[in-house]
């Protein structure tokens, strides 16, 4: 295929003074069941190809779908914890489609009765404000096999010999929550993007419905961005795109959209109705295939399946079982840490918050177990190129080091080398402490004879501190540190030295 | 009253995946139309009346999300018109990744 | 088969074929004949009268397994010599329509675009046979994907009616009806999605019932029309049918449209119907299946099996379902659509038939040539006719309005059965037309299913009971006995009581067929 070349974008800022971008976000989370939405196959990643298989999933003659009654459940909780409408009767519908990843030919689907609808979500921005961002509907459907393309230069789907199909994800549940239209961000739509998707995930994860991994493909958002002339109020044309792999991505992804289609459009081009998909590296977004202008699905209900009517007793229970949801969290723990707004927010930002209140939980102190989260291990983070939640250490570690500083086992310096050497995997702080010999020197006659001893070193100064020259027992302390190689406890040693030459 | 033509059958071949020979098209336009024309009585029937997709009696049916076994790889392979690397092997796809 | 597996019953071989299910198992289970002897007999009969599809047999069958019906055989004949509990139908033989999973025969559906495949799976129903102990002797012919009314679309060759071989056997399960009618099987699976079990019945003198829809698994039935079809019985007398009903019926899991409450007593129903008492019965004629396109002789027989009810003490009514008119324009419009859904699958990707794969063409080409090639003429029209009632633009007014119809369809029986107890109408307008008669216009093919349609759109029962032959043509006419859903039983008992009056044997078309062995 040849490049198709673009371009090149305006700023959202140039855009925002001619146009007012209007987007709809499109999520598809994986439920983390055990089994399969609609057969009783394990719901795994990353298994062997095609042994996570059967009749139904592998869309067989004869076989019927039976639906898992655990990912009805998810759907309805996720409703309800996005504010959203449960719908008394719902069902099931066919999207007919041809394509080879999915077995059936056809899509078991939600269509005219999603199972939940018309909710929202408070999205907290970087500078404290909340963006409503009205959901639409979710709804439950089934996921597609996974092609590995054969042949061709880049083992991508254009130009490939042949490819290769596992049905092993074939049947695994999906959510797909569908926003309204975000009008009125402006320039803060590509943040507006990020900050919903970030916010729905964390709703997600306390659910404990999903593992959220977008890396892993278990939570895939697809943008769709169009730009309406400012002071009009008709949508332009929308393209969609996919293949957004991560929360940056989606910002990166509707900021270059953005861009994109104000360049076409000022330039007197129009936006072609399509699909695109996100380059990672580049930043950009290409054309797929053309949307056959009104891509008719032929939905109609599905036959084999009966209609669902989550009864006001189940619902109940279910939202009774809702945990605390993420603004609810951040407002508590405001309060119960004695946390400015500030504060707050460079916790949600640095994407620490459950982090801390897991260390908290653990046993820290909320300011010892805030410290240690947002500065050295987020530095450490920054420099390992990956994200908080996936530094090699768990909250339960950082409080048993935060409590062997209390007790007095570790300096604050110490601390740090014993983090750096579970993050290094030598493993729990105990050990990391034992194999590097990292225990403060504790014993008060070792450290008291050091201390003589470097006073015996350096009579002078010791003559000045008993001269009442107490500012002089820094080189003392400096040399007792150096002869312990950094493991006592300089204060104890400073109260030590002046003792001697009292 | 219906009217399906000759490139209606060609485009509903096309949505279908059949690759239609041209004497099929001629009979299909005419025997279709025909069809269509008959069954298109159901028109008369007011709007107003609700639909029924279905008429089984019951609701909530659902499974425990208890795992089952799977089919042992060659099973699922056996019928297979080609296989590769325990992947069902098919020609090339013309489209977008999804 | 070789000489050596003949049994030599000679007489006594003929006359098991003759025998109707419920007399076979009572011999079985009093160890008068075993298993193996019936079994023998059945596919001896199969090897003298199916023949190969080439024209000259009965062609019921599609695959026959000898061996394995001889072993399943074997192991009925001990669990019955070891005296323990068996079911009733334990060691009779039976067909299987060839659109049900089965893992130890191909199933093909009658189409070539299945070539090849084996199952990996039992369907729900053939796993209840085997549990109860009945003989699978194998597969039988039907329209492709029980797309037709006659097996004239099967990929396969026609099946032919042992009433005169020239004549089609109904369809789509022609070949399940044609088997116990000619004596190859004395009972069989049918499937009915807008008639394929009792049109079939009707023509070849033989019982057929659809059950209420939900009440037997679909699981393993490829499926045509799911929110239609429905698996059934067929044999030789309403108490068999009843037998093998209570078999196959009941709550299955693995299907969620399967209905969650007691199988209605059946056989009860049959063996009460027997002692020939319908005192307070009320039966309903239903005023829309008479008059123009009715066949005179058909229209005579079925008078008379009206009078014949009326002198068993039922009270017989007439009733109109105005809305039943629009029955089949629905059915044409339901039926296509969900087959082009449910038949997309068929795309050569996973199993089955590849044409065109020569390495330079996409799947698409690959699947468009493929289905072109597989599939017959009557599934293209259907999935055709299909894919344009559900698209965008003919949705309200086809694919929805049907849906539409089918609530008028449901309110009328609704209504009917505030009065009555049953419907009863003509199975079919006609007795079996000639092979070849109709293959060209698809809606004279389509009036066979008239009456039997209503009764899938709403979901109740519905049984086919022999009331003899068209004065006209001598072929065997249809008795169809309609009841509310879940009340299966009531058509049973009627069924049963009309067929005892009338007192004539049905039995196996073996006159004609022994000509016809003679000939070979
Ligand atoms: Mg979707
Ligand atoms: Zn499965």
């Amino acid at each position: 295929m040849t490049a198709v070349v673009e371009s090149a974008p305006y700023t959202v800022e140039e855009v925002c003074e001619h146009f007012d971008p209007v987007m709809g976000l499109e999520v598809h989370v994986e439920l983390n069941t055990a089994t399969k939405m609609f057969c009783g196959c394990a719901n795994a990643f990353g298994a062997e190809p095609n042994t996570n298989v059967c009749p139904v999933c592998l869309g067989l003659p004869g076989s019927l779908p039976r639906l898992n009654g655990a990912a009805v459940e998810s759907a309805i909780r996720i409703g309800l914890a996005l504010n959203c409408r449960v719908r008394e009767r719902s069902g099931f519908a066919r999207k007919n489609y041809f394509y080879p990843d999915m077995p059936k030919n056809f899509q078991i689907s939600q269509y005219e009765d999603p199972i939940v609808f018309d909710g929202y979500l408070d999205v907290p921005l970087d500078d404290g404000t909340t963006w409503r961002v009205e959901i639409e509907r979710a709804h439950m459907e089934e996921d597609t096999g996974k092609s590995l393309h054969v042949g061709g230069a880049t083992g991508r789907i254009h130009g490939a010999d042949y490819s290769l199909l596992d049905y092993n994800r074939s049947g695994v549940p999906l959510i797909e929550i569908v926003t309204r239209p975000i009008i009125g961000a402006g320039v803060r739509a590509p943040e507006v993007a990020r900050a919903y998707v970030t916010a729905l995930r964390d709703v997600l994860r306390g659910l404990g419905v999903s593992d959220v991994r977008m890396d892993q493909g278990s939570m895939r958002c697809d943008a769709n961005v169009s730009l309406m002339p400012k002071g009009t109020s008709t949508f332009g044309t929308r393209t969609e795109t996919k293949n957004v792999n991560s929360l940056r991505s989606v910002e990166r992804a509707v900021r270059y959209e953005m861009g994109r289609h104000a360049g076409v459009l000022l330039s007197g081009g129009a936006i072609r109705q399509e699909t695109r998909h996100f380059d990672e590296q580049s930043g950009t977004t290409s054309p797929g295939r053309p949307k056959e202008t009104f891509a008719d699905y032929r939905f109609f209900p599905e036959p084999d399946l009966p209609p669902l009517e989550p009864s006001a007793d189940w619902v109940e229970s279910l939202r009774a079982g809702l945990p605390e949801r993420p603004w609810e969290r951040r407002a508590r723990v405001q309060t119960e840490w004695g946390l400015s707004d500030e504060e707050l927010r460079d916790l949600v930002n640095a994407d620490a918050l459950d982090l801390v209140a897991d260390t908290v939980d653990a046993g820290a102190p909320p300011e010892a177990a805030r410290s240690w989260w947002v500065s050295y291990l987020a530095q450490q983070a920054n420099t390992a190129g990956v994200a908080l939640t996936e530094l090699a250490i768990t909250p339960a570690q950082v409080a048993r080091v935060v409590a062997m500083v209390a007790e007095g086992t570790l300096t604050n310096k110490l601390a740090r080398q014993v983090v750096d050497g579970v993050l290094a995997g030598e493993g729990e702080p105990d050990e990391v402490v034992a194999g590097r010999g990292l225990a403060v020197v504790s014993d008060e006659s070792a450290l008291t004879a050091a201390v003589d001893e470097a006073l015996a070193a350096q009579p002078a100064v010791a003559e000045k501190i008993k001269a009442g020259k107490t500012k002089a027992a820094g080189a003392i302390v400096g040399a007792v540190m150096k002869a312990t190689r950094g493991q006592a406890d300089a204060a104890r040693v400073q109260e030590l030295v002046l003792e001697r030459c009292r | 009253m219906s009217d399906i033509t000759r490139d209606d059958v060609a485009h509903l071949a096309r949505l279908a995946r059949l690759a239609v020979t041209d004497d099929e098209l001629d009979t299909f336009s005419r025997q279709i139309d025909a069809i269509v024309d008959t069954v298109s009585a159901v028109g008369d029937i007011p709007d107003d009346v609700p639909p029924t997709a279905q008429v089984v009696p019951q609701t909530n049916v659902l499974r425990p999300d208890a795992t089952e076994p799977s089919l042992p790889r060659e099973a699922a392979l056996a019928g297979a018109p080609s296989a590769e690397e325990g992947r069902f092997r098919v020609p090339r796809i013309l489209g977008e990744e999804l | 088969m070789s000489d050596t597996q003949r049994s030599g019953a000679g007489a006594s071989g003929e006359e098991l074929l003759s025998l109707d299910a419920t007399e076979l198992a009572r011999r079985l289970h009093a160890r008068e004949v075993s298993s193996v002897e019936v079994t023998r007999a059945h596919l001896e009969r199969i090897e003298a009268v199916d023949g190969d599809g080439g024209g000259d047999g009965v062609h019921a069958f599609l695959h026959v397994d000898a061996d394995g019906a001889l072993a399943a055989a074997e192991v009925a004949d001990r669990a019955i010599a070891d005296g323990g509990p068996v079911s009733p139908l334990a060691g009779v033989p039976i067909a299987v329509k060839d659109n049900m999973t089965t893992t130890d025969m191909p199933t093909t559906c009658g189409s070539r675009i299945l070539d090849g495949w084996r199952p990996p799976y039992d369907a729900t129903v053939v796993g209840r046979l085997r549990a109860a102990g009945l003989v699978p002797l194998g597969k039988t012919n039907l329209d492709e994907f029980a797309m037709g009314s006659s097996t004239e679309n099967s990929a396969f060759g026609p099946s032919r009616n042992p009433w005169d071989l020239t004549r089609i056997p109904g369809g789509s399960g022609g070949g399940s009806s044609a088997a116990v009618a000619a004596g190859e099987a004395p009972l069989a699976l049918g499937s009915d999605t807008g008639g394929s079990i009792r049109q079939p019945g009707a023509v070849t003198g033989t019982v057929g019932v659809k059950p209420t829809y939900g009440t037997v698994s679909r699981f393993g039935l490829v499926a045509f029309s799911s929110s239609l079809d429905q698996i059934g019985p067929c044999g030789r007398s309403v108490l068999d049918a009843a037998l093998l009903h209570e078999v196959i019926a009941g709550h299955d899991p693995r299907d969620q449209t399967s209905v969650d409450a007691p199988v209605p007593p059946v056989v009860e129903a049959a063996l009460a119907g027997a002692r020939g008492d319908l005192a307070g019965v009320r039966v309903g004629v239903v005023s829309e299946f008479a008059g123009e396109g009715y066949q005179p002789g058909v229209s005579a027989a079925f008078t008379d099996a009206v009078r014949v009810l009326g002198e068993l003490g039922a009270d017989v009514v007439e009733v109109s379902c105005p809305s039943f008119s629009y029955a089949l324009p629905a059915y044409y419009l339901i039926a296509p659509s969900e087959a082009s859904s449910n038949l997309a699958r068929f795309d050569a990707m996973r199993y089955g038939l590849r044409v065109g794969d020569d390495g330079s063409r996409s799947t698409d080409d690959v699947m468009s040539l493929t289905r072109e090639a597989g599939f017959g003429a009557e599934v293209k029209r259907r999935i055709m006719i299909g894919t344009h009632a559900l698209s965008a633009g003919s949705y309200d007014a086809l694919y929805g309005k049907a849906q539409k119809a089918r609530t008028l369809i449901v309110r009328d029986f609704t209504a009917a059965f505030e009065t009555c107890d049953v419907l009863v109408s003509p199975t079919t307008p006609t007795t079996a037309f000639r092979i070849g008669e109709r293959i060209d216009d698809p809606l004279a093919m389509y009036l066979a299913d008239l009456c039997t349609i209503p009764s899938n759109l709403a979901g109740n029962a519905a049984i086919s009971v022999p009331c003899g032959t068209s004065a006209d043509d001598g072929l065997p006419v249809g008795l169809q006995v309609m009841a509310p859903a879940l009340a299966d039983d009531r058509a049973y008992r009627v069924a049963a009581a009309y067929e005892t009056a009338r007192g004539e044997s049905t039995g196996p078309r073996i006159p004609e067929l022994r000509a016809l062995e003679g000939s070979r």
